[in-house]
C-alpha cells in the first residue's frame, strides 16, 4: 500500500507493507538515527516524534503515520547547524556511545516544547522510558537542564 | 565538582568536546548496521532448544526449498577448527573450546545452523524447516552439580586444547599459597567469615551484537562489526575459515556499548562463512531476545572471604576463594578466575598469610564471558562485606579498618607476582595512589560519621550508609600492547591513526588530547582515525581498563617523535639548532631570537620544498606494568522494613584514576560504571526454566536502571599522579562497578541489622532476611 505522510518537513508518497514497522520504514527512508535497541517496545531507542509527540517506531505500524508528521534526529539539526539540544547533550557529556542519543534527544524536545522549564524531577519522569547502559543518566538530566535554560534565555524556541 | 590539576596544560585536563559527540547528536550514519550494502543477504542462526544433547541427524531440504534461502551452515559442512571466543592477545588464556558448530549442543541457545537468504522472513522460515534430530544428554545447571562424581561431562570433545580438568567439568583452576595461611588465622585475635554469591547478568549495551561480511572489489573479506577487538577478530577468523590475514579487514565503526559483551567473538565467524559460501555480502543483527539468549554473560560467582587480624585491624591472614559458573564454553573464565584474586587481594597488603583458590566450571547454562569489573566485582563483593564484619567485630570504624591495612604508595603485594592473565604475574610496586584522599572525601560528601551514629528512622523506613573501597588495573602486565601512527598534514594539523577501539567512553577523544598537548595544537587539528586493521596500527582492542593507558602512552611516544621532527624542519627554516625551540601554540618559537614559523610553513616546506619527507611517526607501547586506579563507595541506602524495598538515596563514588585526561568523559565512566553496579546491587538477575532456557529474556522482564531508579550521584575525581601514565593518567572504566554491590549491602547492614550476601538485594531476599534475624531474636 502507498502512504503519504511528511518527515522531517518534506512530504513523502511511499510503498509500505501493512506490517512494517515505521522503525524499519525510516531506516529504509535513510533516517539512520533510528535505532533499535530491542523491537518490543521497551528501551525507548527507536523514539521518533509523531505530530510532536514521543513514540516508539519499533511496535508502530507504518500506515499509521499515514496524514501525520514525523521528526526523527535528522529533522532537528544537522552537523553543521545542529539544535541547540543537541548541542548540549555534547557539551553536557550526555553522549557516551551515542546510541540512546537520538531517542534520548527527541524525547527531550517534546519535554521541553509542552513544558520549557522542567524541574529536574520531571525531566526525570518524562525520560523514563528510555534506557541508557553508558551515562548513568546523570549528564543526560544536566543536558535537558542546560537546553531548557538556553531556551528560556531566547537562545531557541 | 572540581578536579585540581598538578600542571597547568592546555588540552590535556580540560573537558573538550568530545570528538564524536556531535556527529552522533545528530544521527550521522556512523553505527554497523547504518551502512547499507546493496545485494545484501540476511543472517541469521537456529538455536539449541536443548541445554545438553548431541545432533544426531540435520536435514535441511525443506529448509533449502524456501525461495530466497542462499546458504545454510552446519556442522557437516564446515571445517572443525577448535578456537576460543575470547578477544584475547595470542596465544589466548582460554580454553580452544568452541568450533563453528559442533555435533553436540550445550545450552540452550548454543549454535546449531545458520542461514542466509534474501529477506529476513526467507531467513526465518529456514531456519523453522530445518529438522534436526537430537540425542538430549543429562544436563548441569548449577556448579555443585556440574562438580559431582559421575556429572555429564560438558567438554568430552577430543581436539579441544587448554582445558583444566575436562572430565570434571573444570575450565581452569588456581590455588596460590602465600605465608602460612592455617598459622595466620591461628595467630590472630579475630577472625570473620563471609561467603557472597553474584548471580548471572548481562552487559545490555544498547545495541545489540551486529555485523556485516563482504567482499571488497579486490576480493578481500571486509569485516564491519560492532566489536571491541578488531585486531583478533582478523586472527580468529583467519584462523577458523583458513583464509590468510592480509585477505581480511575488519572494521569497527562507531559501536552502542560494549562493557566486555564484544570483548567476544561470536558472530563475527559466522557472517564471515556465510560471505565466503554465498559470495555475497552477510548482515547479521541479533534481537534482544537472542542477546540475552546467545550471547555472553558476568561470570556468576560463589566468593568466601576468610578474614584474621589483629586487635589494632591489622590483617594478617586472607583467604579467598572463588568458584565462577563459566557457562557451556570457557571463554574468559580463567582469567576472571585469576582476576578475582590479582585484583582484590593488593588492595590490603598488610596481610602476610594468603591463600587464593577457585576454580571456574563449565555448566549447561549460558556461556560466561568479559563483564566491565572481570573478576573485581565479584572478589571485592566479598571481601569488603567480610571487612565491614571485622570491623564491626572489632569494635572499629570501617574506614579506619581501610586505612590501616590498604596498599599505599611505594608499596607493594606479592599478588603482583604470583597472578597474572590466567598464569603468573609480575612484580609491581605501586607509584601512585590517594585512596586514603577518596575515604577523607567520600566520607565528608556522605555525611559518614554523623550518620553511622545516628542512623535515621521515619516510620518502616530505616536509614543507613555503608562503604567500599576497590582498585582495578590499567592494561594487563606483559601482554597487552597498543601503536599509534600520527601524521602530519601540510597546514599543520593531524592525522592520528590508532587501532584503539573506542567502544563509547571516549578513548578516541582521549588520545587526540594527548597527541594535541604534545604538539601543541587545539584536538581540532587531530582527526581521529580508530579501528580499521588496513589502515591503523596493532591495538590489542578496548578492555582491562587499557586504552588510556597503554594506547595513550603510545599515542604519547608517537606525538613525541613526531614534535621532534617538527622542530628538525624548523630548525632547517630558522637556521638554529632544534634545542632552543619551542613548540606551541601552533608554531614554532625560537626561544633565542623570538622568531617563529607555523606549523603550516613547516608542513609546506616538509612536502614541497628542501630536504623532502612526511612527517610521521609511529610508535608501539607494551604495557610492562598496570597502575591501578582507586576508589572509594558510599551508599546511603533506606530500607523499607515492612515492604523489604531499598531505596538508594545517595551515591557518593570518589576515584582515583591517576591525572584525569578528560574530567567530564572519565566522571561518566564512574557514573555509568556505578549505575551498572546498582543494577547488579538491586535488580538484574537472569532466572533459567528448569531446562535451562532463559526466561527473562527483555527489557520488561530483566530490569536494567531506569533514570528513575538512579539516586543523586557524586562522582569524585582526587587526581594522583601516575609517573608510568600519559600526563599521569591512569584507567578509569571498571573500578566504579566493583564498589556498588558491597557497598549497599553495608549500608543495608548499618540500616537493618541483616547481612545480604546474595544478590540482588530484591525485596523478597530483604524480608527473608529480616525475619530470620527476628526469629533469632526472638529464640
Ligand atoms: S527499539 Fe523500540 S523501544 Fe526498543
Ligand atoms: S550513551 Fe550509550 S546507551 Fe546511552
Amino acid at each position: 500500500m502507498k502512504i503519504y505522510f511528511e518527515l522531517n518537513g518534506r512530504p513523502q508518497y511511499v510503498e509500505v507493507e501493512p506490517g512494517e514497522s515505521l522503525l524499519s520504514l525510516l531506516r529504509r527512508l535513510g533516517m539512520k538515527s533510528v535505532k533499535e535497541g530491542c523491537g518490543t517496545g521497551e528501551c525507548g531507542v527507536c523514539t521518533v516524534l509523531l505530530d510532536g509527540k514521543p513514540i516508539r517506531s519499533c511496535i508502530t505500524f507504518a500506515p499509521k503515520v499515514q496524514g501525520k508528521r514525523v521528526t526523527t534526529l535528522e529533522g532537528l539539526g544537522t552537523l553543521e547547524d545542529p539544535h541547540p539540544l543537541q548541542r548540549a547533550f555534547v557539551e553536557a557529556g550526555a553522549v557516551q556511545c551515542g546510541f540512546c542519543t537520538p531517542g534520548m534527544i527527541l524525547t527531550a524536545y517534546a519535554l521541553l516544547q509542552e513544558n520549557p522549564a522542567p524541574a529536574p524531577y520531571e525531566v526525570r519522569e518524562y525520560l523514563v522510558g528510555n534506557l541508557c547502559r553508558c551515562t548513568g543518566y546523570k549528564k543526560i538530566v544536566d543536558a535537558v537542564l542546560l537546553a531548557a535554560k538556553w531556551k528560556r534565555e531566547g537562545r531557541w524556541r | 565538582m572540581a578536579v585540581i590539576l598538578k600542571a597547568k596544560r592546555e588540552v590535556v585536563g580540560q573537558n573538550v568536546l568530545k570528538v564524536d559527540g556531535l556527529p552522533l547528536a545528530t544521527g550521522q550514519p556512523k553505527f554497523t548496521l547504518d551502512m547499507d550494502l546493496p545485494g545484501a543477504l540476511v543472517g541469521k542462526i537456529l538455536y539449541s532448544p536443548y541445554a545438553h544433547a548431541e545432533i544426531v541427524s540435520i536435514d535441511t531440504s525443506e529448509a533449502e526449498k524456501v525461495p530466497g534461502v542462499a546458504c545454510i551452515l552446519h556442522y557437516g559442512n564446515v571445517p572443525r577448527v577448535p578456537y576460543t571466543t575470547a578477544g584475547q592477545g595470542w596465544p589466548e588464556p582460554s580454553p580452544y573450546d568452541t568450533v563453528l558448530f559442533d555435533k553436540k549442543v550445550r545450552y540452550v541457545g548454543d549454535r546449531v545452523a545458520a542461514v542466509a537468504a534474501e529477506t529476513e522472513e526467507a531467513a526465518l522460515e529456514a531456519l523453522r524447516k530445518i529438522k534436526v534430530e537430537y540425542k538430549v544428554l543429562p544436563a548441569v545447571f548449577t556448579v555443585e552439580e556440574a562438580l559431582a562424581p559421575g556429572a555429564p561431562i560438558i567438554h568430552d570433545e577430543e581436539d579441544a586444547e587448554g582445558i583444566y580438568d575436562a572430565k570434571r567439568n573444570i575450565a581452569a583452576a588456581v590455588d596460590v599459597p602465600i605465608g602460612n595461611i592455617e598459622k595466620g588465622f591461628a595467630e590472630s585475635d579475630v577472625v570473620v567469615e563471609a561467603t557472597c554469591e553474584l548471580p548471572y547478568s548481562q552487559h545490555a549495551a544498547m545495541e545489540p551484537h551486529c555485523v556485516i561480511a563482504y567482499f571488497d572489489e579486490d576480493g578481500r573479506l571486509v569485516i564491519r562489526s560492532s566489536t571491541q577487538v578488531p585486531f583478533h577478530i582478523r586472527r580468529v577468523v583467519s584462523r577458523v575459515l583458513g583464509i590468510p590475514i592480509h585477505r581480511i579487514r575488519v572494521v569497527k565503526p562507531r559501536i552502542g556499548g560494549g562493557f566486555g559483551s564484544k570483548q567476544e567473538i561470536i558472530l563475527e565467524p559466522v557472517a564471515a562463512a556465510l560471505a565466503l559460501r554465498t559470495g555475497r555480502p552477510v548482515k547479521m543483527a541479533l534481537s534482544r531476545e537472542e542477546v540475552f539468549v546467545s550471547t555472553r554473560t558476568i561470570h556468576p560467582a560463589k566468593v568466601r572471604v576468610k578474614l584474621g587480624a589483629k586487635k589494632d585491624g591489622t590483617l594478617h591472614a586472607i583467604e579467598l576463594e572463588a568458584i565462577l559458573n563459566t557457562g557451556a564454553y570457557g571463554a574468559h573464565g580463567g582469567t576472571t578466575l585469576y582476576n578475582v584474586g590479582s585484583k582484590a587481594l593488593p588492595l590490603y597488603n598488610k596481610a602476610r598469610n594468603l591463600r587464593f583458590h577457585g576454580k571456574a566450571v563449565y555448566t549447561n547454562l549460558p556461556v560466561a564471558g568479559a563483564y566491565r569489573g572481570y573478576g573485581a566485582n565479584q572478589g571485592f563483593f566479598g571481601l569488603e562485606i567480610a571487612m565491614d564484619m571485622l570491623a564491626e567485630k572489632l569494635g572499629m570504624d570501617p574506614i579506619e579498618l581501610r586505612l590501616r591495612n590498604h596498599i599505599r604508595t611505594g608499596e607493594t603485594s606479592p599478588i603482583f607476582e604470583k597472578l597474572g592473565e590466567g598464569r603468573e604475574g609480575k612484580p609491581q610496586v605501586i607509584r601512585s595512589c590517594a585512596l586514603e584522599e577518596c575515604l577523607r572525601i567520600g566520607a565528608e560528601r556522605i555525611g559518614w560519621y554523623e550518620k553511622r551514629r545516628n542512623p535515621r528512622r521515619k516510620g518502616p523506613w530505616a536509614y543507613g550508609v555503608g562503604l567500599a573501597c576497590a582498585m582495578q588495573g590499567s592494561g594487563i602486565t606483559g601482554v597487552d600492547m597498543a601503536a599509534a601512527t600520527l601524521i602530519m598534514n601540510e597546514d599543520g594539523s593531524f592525522r592520528l591513526l590508532v587501532g584503539a577501539t573506542d567502544l563509547g567512553t571516549g578513548s578516541d577523544t582521549v588520545l587526540a588530547q594527548i597527541a594535541a598537548e604534545v604538539l601543541g595544537v587545539p584536538v581540532e587539528k587531530i582527526s581521529v582515525y580508530s579501528s580499521d586493521t588496513d589502515f591503523t596500527p596493532f591495538d590489542k582492542g578496548a578492555y582491562a581498563s587499557s586504552t588510556t593507558y597503554v594506547s595513550g602512552n603510545a599515542v604519547l611516544k608517537a606525538a613525541e617523535e613526531v614534535k621532534r621532527q617538527i622542530l628538525e624542519v624548523a630548525s632547517e627554516i630558522l637556521e638554529e639548532p632544534a634545542e632552543g625551540l619551542i613548540l606551541a601554540g601552533g608554531k614554532v618559537v625560537s626561544e633565542r631570537t623570538g622568531r617563529e614559523v607555523s606549523l603550516s610553513e613547516v608542513g609546506h616546506r616538509a612536502f614541497y620544498v628542501a630536504n623532502q619527507r612526511q612527517i610521521a611517526a609511529t610508535a608501539s607501547f607494551a604495557c610492562p606494568e598496570s597502575p591501578p586506579p582507586f576508589a572509594a563507595f558510599f551508599a546511603e541506602v533506606a530500607v523499607d522494613t515492612e515492604t523489604g524495598i531499598v531505596r538508594v538515596e545517595k551515591f557518593v563514588v570518589v576515584a582515583d584514576c591517576g591525572q584525569p585526561i578528560h574530567p567530564k568523559l572519565a566522571e561518566g565512566q564512574l557514573e555509568g560504571a556505578v549505575v551498572q553496579g546498582i543494577g547488579h546491587a538491586l535488580y538484574e538477575e537472569m532466572l533459567f526454566s528448569e531446562r535451562g532456557s532463559t526466561v527473562n529474556s527483555t527489557f520488561f522482564d530483566y530490569r536494567i536502571p531506569t533514570v528513575l531508579d538512579v539516586p543523586e550521584i557524586e562522582a569524585i575525581l582526587v587526581p594522583s599522579d601516575e609517573p608510568t601514565g600519559p600526563f599521569g593518567a591512569k584507567s578509569i572504566a571498571e573500578v566504579g562497578i566493583d564498589g556498588p554491590v558491597p557497598a549497599i549491602s553495608n549500608a543495608i547492614y548499618h540500616a537493618v541489622g541483616v547481612r545480604l550476601t546474595r544478590a540482588p538485594f530484591t525485596p523478597e531476599r530483604i524480608l527473608a532476611a529480616l525475619r530470620t534475624k527476628d526469629k533469632e531474636r526472638k529464640g
